[in-house]
Formats: C-alpha cells, sequence, structure tokens
C-alpha cells in the first residue's frame, strides 16, 4: 500500500534562509508521526508545504499516491489534509460555531448532518459551552482548541497539530492527550509538532527531529529520545525543561 | 428578540417603507437626490463586498460605472434596446468585459491590485473618448425618445426612474444580505477574517474572490447605467471619474463600517447629509471629508456602525448560524 503522505526532496529557502533542506519521509495511513526541534527549526513551515501554504523550491509532496505540490491549499484540504496553525487564525467576526461550519461546509466532509458533526466535534473538544460566542472574544488556549476543533471539522484524513499544548495545566494536557489518541485511533493520520515531549511520546509511534530544516535524527520515539545527537541539540536539557 | 436587534431593525424598516412610498411624500428636488443616494448605496454595497469581505481593496470601480454607462447607451442608441433590457444587457456586458480585466487584476496583489484596477479605469476612459459615434470626449446624449418611453409625463417619467432606483437600492442590499446568508456568505466572512485561514479549511479563495469580483463588476455596471440614464448625458471625463464613483463610495464604507451591510447604509446617510451641509465650501468640503475619514480611522476603524456594533451589540440584517 502506498502511503498516505510522502515528501521527497522537499527544499524551502527564504532568500538565503534555507528552512526546509533535503526532507525526505513517508508517512503510512493510520501512523502518528511527532516532530520536534528547536525553535526556527523550521517544523511549521514543514507543515505550510504540506498543507500547500507555501509551495517547495524544489521536490515533490504527494498525498494518497497523487502529487499535490501545485496544489492550493484547499484543494489538498479537500483531499483530506488538515492542519492548525501554531499562531491562531481564528474566524474573529464568526461564531465559534460558524468557524467548524466554515470548514465542514468547505472540507473533506461530505454530506453528513454539518449541525451534529459540527456540535460532536466542540463537545470532543471542550468548546461546546463557547459554541455561540463570537471567536474574537476567546482566550489564546480557546483559540487553540478552535484551531484543532476546525482541523477537525473539514473532516481529515491527515491531521497536522501545530503546538497545541503549550500552555496547559497539567491536567489539561492528560485530557488532550486522550482527546488525540481517541482521533487516532478513529484512523485518522496524524502529525504532531510539540514541545511538551512527554504528551508527545503519550501519543506517536514514530518521531523525527528537525535542525535547520534538515531532518537528524527519525524513528522509534525512545530511541530517538536517546540519541547523543538529540540530546545535544537540547543542550543537556531535559526537552520539557526547555519548552518551559 | 432583544432591544438591541428590534431597534436597528424597525428604524432601517421605516427607512425602506418610507423610500418605496417616496414618490408620494417627497418634492422633485428630494426624488432627485433621493435616486442618487440609492445608487450610491448600490456603488457602496458593492464595493464593500469587494473590498471588505474578499479583501480586494480597488480603487478602480469607476471602470464599470463608466462601462455600465456607455453600455447602456450604446444599447439603447444603436440596438433600440427599450430602457428595461438595455440596463440588464448593459449590467451583463460590463460582467463579460470584467473577465479579462479581473483577469489581468488578479495577477495583482495588494497595492498593486489597487493601482492596477485604476490604470483599467483609466484606460476604458480614454478609450471611450476614441469613440466617435459615443461623442468621443465631449460626450454625448440620451435621445429623448429613450427617456420618453419611461412614462406620459414628466411626473410619470420620475416616478418610473424614481422606482427603478429604489429596485437597485434595495436590490443591493437584499442581495448581499441574501448572499451572505448562503453557504457563499460562511466563505465570505471567513475570507474577511482569514484569508490564510478560509484557505486551508478548505475555500477556495482565489474562486471566490473572483466571482465576486465579476458579481459587484455586473451590479456596479447596472447602478452606472440608471446613473446616466438618470443624467441624460454620459462624458468620458464624467463616467470614469474616480472622485465621483470610487473616492466617494470609499468615504461612505468606511465611515459607516466595513465589512457589515450596515456599514454603507449608515455611510450614505452621513455622506448626503454632510454634502447637503458642506457642499457649498468648496475645496474645505472635500478636505472635511478626508479628516472625518482619518478620524473613524484613528478613533475606530470598524466605522460608526461597526463601533456601534461591538460596543451596544446592535444588528439589524442578523446573518449568525446559531447551534
Ligand atoms: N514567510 C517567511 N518569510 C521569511 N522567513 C520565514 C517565513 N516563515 C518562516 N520563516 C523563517 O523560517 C525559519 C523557520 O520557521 P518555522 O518553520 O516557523 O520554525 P519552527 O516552527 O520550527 O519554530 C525561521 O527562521 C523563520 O523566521
Ligand atoms: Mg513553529
Amino acid at each position: 500500500m502506498s502511503p498516505l503522505l510522502s515528501l521527497k526532496g522537499v527544499d524551502k529557502s527564504f532568500g538565503a534562509l534555507k528552512v526546509a533542506d533535503q526532507i525526505t519521509f513517508d508517512l503510512p495511513a493510520g501512523q502518528a508521526l511527532g516532530i520536534i526541534g528547536p525553535n526556527g527549526a523550521g517544523k511549521s513551515t514543514l507543515f505550510n508545504l504540506i498543507g500547500g501554504a507555501l509551495t517547495p523550491t524544489a521536490g515533490t509532496v504527494q498525498f494518497d499516491g497523487r502529487d499535490v505540490t501545485a496544489l492550493p491549499a484547499s484543494a489538498r484540504c479537500h483531499l483530506g489534509a488538515a492542519r492548525s496553525f501554531q499562531i491562531p487564525h481564528p474566524f474573529v467576526g464568526m461564531t465559534v460555531f460558524e468557524n467548524l461550519l466554515v470548514a465542514s461546509s468547505f472540507g473533506n466532509a461530505g454530506h453528513r448532518d454539518q449541525r451534529a458533526a459540527c456540535k460532536e466535534i466542540l463537545e470532543r473538544t471542550g468548546l461546546i459551552h463557547r459554541a455561540n460566542r463570537p471567536a474574537g472574544t476567546l482566550t489564546l488556549l480557546e483559540r487553540k482548541r478552535l484551531e484543532l476543533s476546525r482541523a477537525l471539522a473539514t473532516g481529515p484524513r491527515l491531521l497536522m497539530l501545530d503546538e497545541i499544548a503549550g500552555g496547559l495545566t497539567e491536567g489539561e494536557c492528560l485530557a488532550l492527550v486522550d482527546t488525540i489518541k481517541a482521533i487516532r485511533d478513529s484512523g485518522v493520520t496524524i502529525i504532531w509538532i510539540e514541545h511538551i515531549v512527554h504528551a508527545l511520546l503519550a501519543v506517536v509511534e514514530r518521531l523525527i527531529v528537525i535542525d535547520f530544516g534538515k531532518i537528524v535524527a527519525e524513528g522509534d520515539p525512545k530511541a530517538v529520545m536517546a540519541d547523543p545527537l538529540v540530546q545535544e541539540i537540547y543542550m543537556g536539557i531535559s526537552v520539557d525543561d526547555a519548552a518551559a | 428578540m432583544q432591544a438591541k436587534t428590534i431597534f436597528p431593525i424597525a428604524a432601517f424598516a421605516t427607512g425602506f417603507v418610507a423610500l418605496s412610498v417616496a414618490p408620494f411624500w417627497a418634492d422633485r428636488a428630494d426624488l432627485r437626490l433621493l435616486m442618487e443616494g440609492l445608487s450610491y448605496l448600490a456603488l457602496a454595497q458593492m464595493w464593500n463586498l469587494l473590498a471588505g469581505y474578499t479583501g480586494l481593496v480597488s480603487v478602480g470601480q469607476q471602470a464599470f460605472v463608466g462601462l455600465g454607462g456607455y453600455l447602456f447607451f450604446a444599447l439603447a442608441m444603436f440596438a433600440g434596446l427599450p430602457v428595461i433590457p438595455g440596463l440588464i444587457g448593459a449590467a451583463v456586458l460590463t460582467a463579460l468585459i470584467a473577465l479579462p480585466t479581473g483577469w489581468i487584476a488578479f495577477r495583482l496583489n495588494g497595492a498593486y491590485f489597487a493601482i492596477g484596477t485604476w490604470v483599467i479605469a483609466e484606460v476604458f476612459r480614454l478609450f471611450a473618448a476614441q469613440i466617435g459615434s459615443l461623442g468621443g470626449g465631449s460626450g454625448i446624449s440620451l435621445p429623448v425618445t429613450v427617456a420618453r418611453s419611461l412614462g406620459e409625463g414628466r411626473e410619470a417619467r420620475e416616478m418610473t426612474m424614481y422606482y427603478i432606483a429604489f429596485v437597485i437600492g434595495a436590490v443591493s442590499v437584499g442581495a448581499v444580505w441574501a448572499l451572505l446568508r448562503s453557504r457563499w456568505g460562511l466563505a465570505l466572512t471567513a475570507i474577511r477574517d482569514s484569508e490564510i485561514a478560509a484557505e486551508t479549511v478548505g475555500v477556495d479563495t482565489r474562486r471566490v474572490k473572483f466571482l465576486i469580483y465579476i458579481l459587484t463588476a455586473g451590479f456596479t455596471g447596472l447602478t452606472g447605467a440608471f446613473i446616466f440614464l438618470q443624467k441624460l448625458r454620459i462624458t468620458p471625463d464624467a463616467a470614469f471619474s474616480v472622485n465621483d464613483w470610487t473616492a466617494f463610495v470609499i468615504f461612505i464604507v468606511v465611515i459607516g463600517g466595513v465589512g457589515t451591510i450596515e456599514g454603507p447604509i449608515i455611510g450614505t446617510i452621513l455622506f448626503f447629509a454632510l454634502r447637503q451641509v458642506a457642499a457649498d465650501w468648496g475645496t474645505w468640503y472635500l478636505m472635511l471629508m478626508g479628516a472625518i475619514a482619518i478620524a473613524v480611522m484613528l478613533v475606530d476603524k470598524r466605522g460608526l456602525w461597526g463601533a456601534l456594533r461591538s460596543r451596544l451589540g446592535l444588528s439589524a440584517f442578523v446573518t449568525e448560524r446559531r447551534l
């Protein structure tokens, strides 16, 4: 079976700054992949390249066996690629429910009952009590949850989450991990960029480390974390401390 | 329903009813003013839909006002079309001409798009001045037979004319409202708030923006056709005036409130109130307008309606979908 997502030799430069350097990996359907790396390493850029917000300088992005390198983000969303933004981009003048309704009306959701689907997602992500509030009135943490909810409302096959656990209390973090596990168990393929490594390791079965736009380590999460090179990137301090 | 919606709805409904029977209470001068106001309302609704929702800041809407006007004159004079089919024909042709101009303008981003739309309008102005059969640079008058066909006697003609303006103004508001309540409205409002996020959740933003560009061009063309039907005379400078058909329209939308349906309505009323008071002041009047627009941007860039809505929670043309 061909992988759901496949990147081959993907490069991206901003002027002289190379933020993606020969990124190559396959992601089988159903897998949960974690991505870590220092700030500015090029992690969010990778989501922009996979999601279609940016086009690579070189290389190809394949989704479900199809070359999507030249497709705009909306077309990739229709195929089932969804992402959250690290810095939330809510539709501030619309209610939380309407934010999801846009995603379910235009995403990959098909003909299911959109109201019911949005309601169910809001219940799952704990935003249901805010459903009829303008998204502009949400707190930062709620906005992050809206990013997750809106991505889910598109009906994704691949869900890309960009640092959604930062700032949560321990209890909230555990609840989030449970939510993401449930999404994974429902068959959605996941890529999760996260600094809160213990949360990440509770969900993902594979880890990629990025530094200066390059994949510097990849594989089983425990083995990758034990890699001296990875330790060195984090300069000996535990990753959770580094994120704090 | 709460007072927050009842009061504004009652106010707008009263205005609508009053306008719908205006020929029975307004004198000739008032009617002319109202027709002009309704035309500006339509232009403002269209500019707001384009710039306020899709972020396409056009400073070249005079291209479509002028095209609508000229095409209407041409259809009436050379094809012998009656007034109503002529107006509709002018609108459709303007929308068709907007296909290639949009294709050019959409290659430009941000400020370049704005400049591009203005250059396109200038090209049309220069082109209109070259067409001898439409009077070239000095313009042309509409044959009296066209105006006569609107009714027996001056009063009947003015009544017909007024109701054309009323329909254009009312449809501009009603159509935008209906659009915003539809699935398209979800996409447009999302693009207004964050284009990148709208694209990411599956909205084909390029397509939506292009279609809105064409749609607003067509309706702006219709309004332009009516404006010059009312004036009975068209010249390239009047038809493609950036001041009259874009600057004033932007002023209306900015002071009323960009990105709302109510904003252009409030803005039109404010603009005409200001003009009645200050139009004799010459250049000072234009400077006052500029100063007001700048003050609005500094105090609350959401405009009068935007400020009222966020402070008092007012709304009249409700588009919100509730769970
Ligand atoms: N649109 C852009 N233009 C120029 N530089 C950018 C742009 N987007 C990101 N960068 C730069 O690319 C680098 C990688 O950014 P990013 O992918 O956000 O890193 P990470 O998510 O790993 O923290 C940073 O140095 C950032 O400043
Ligand atoms: Mg990032």
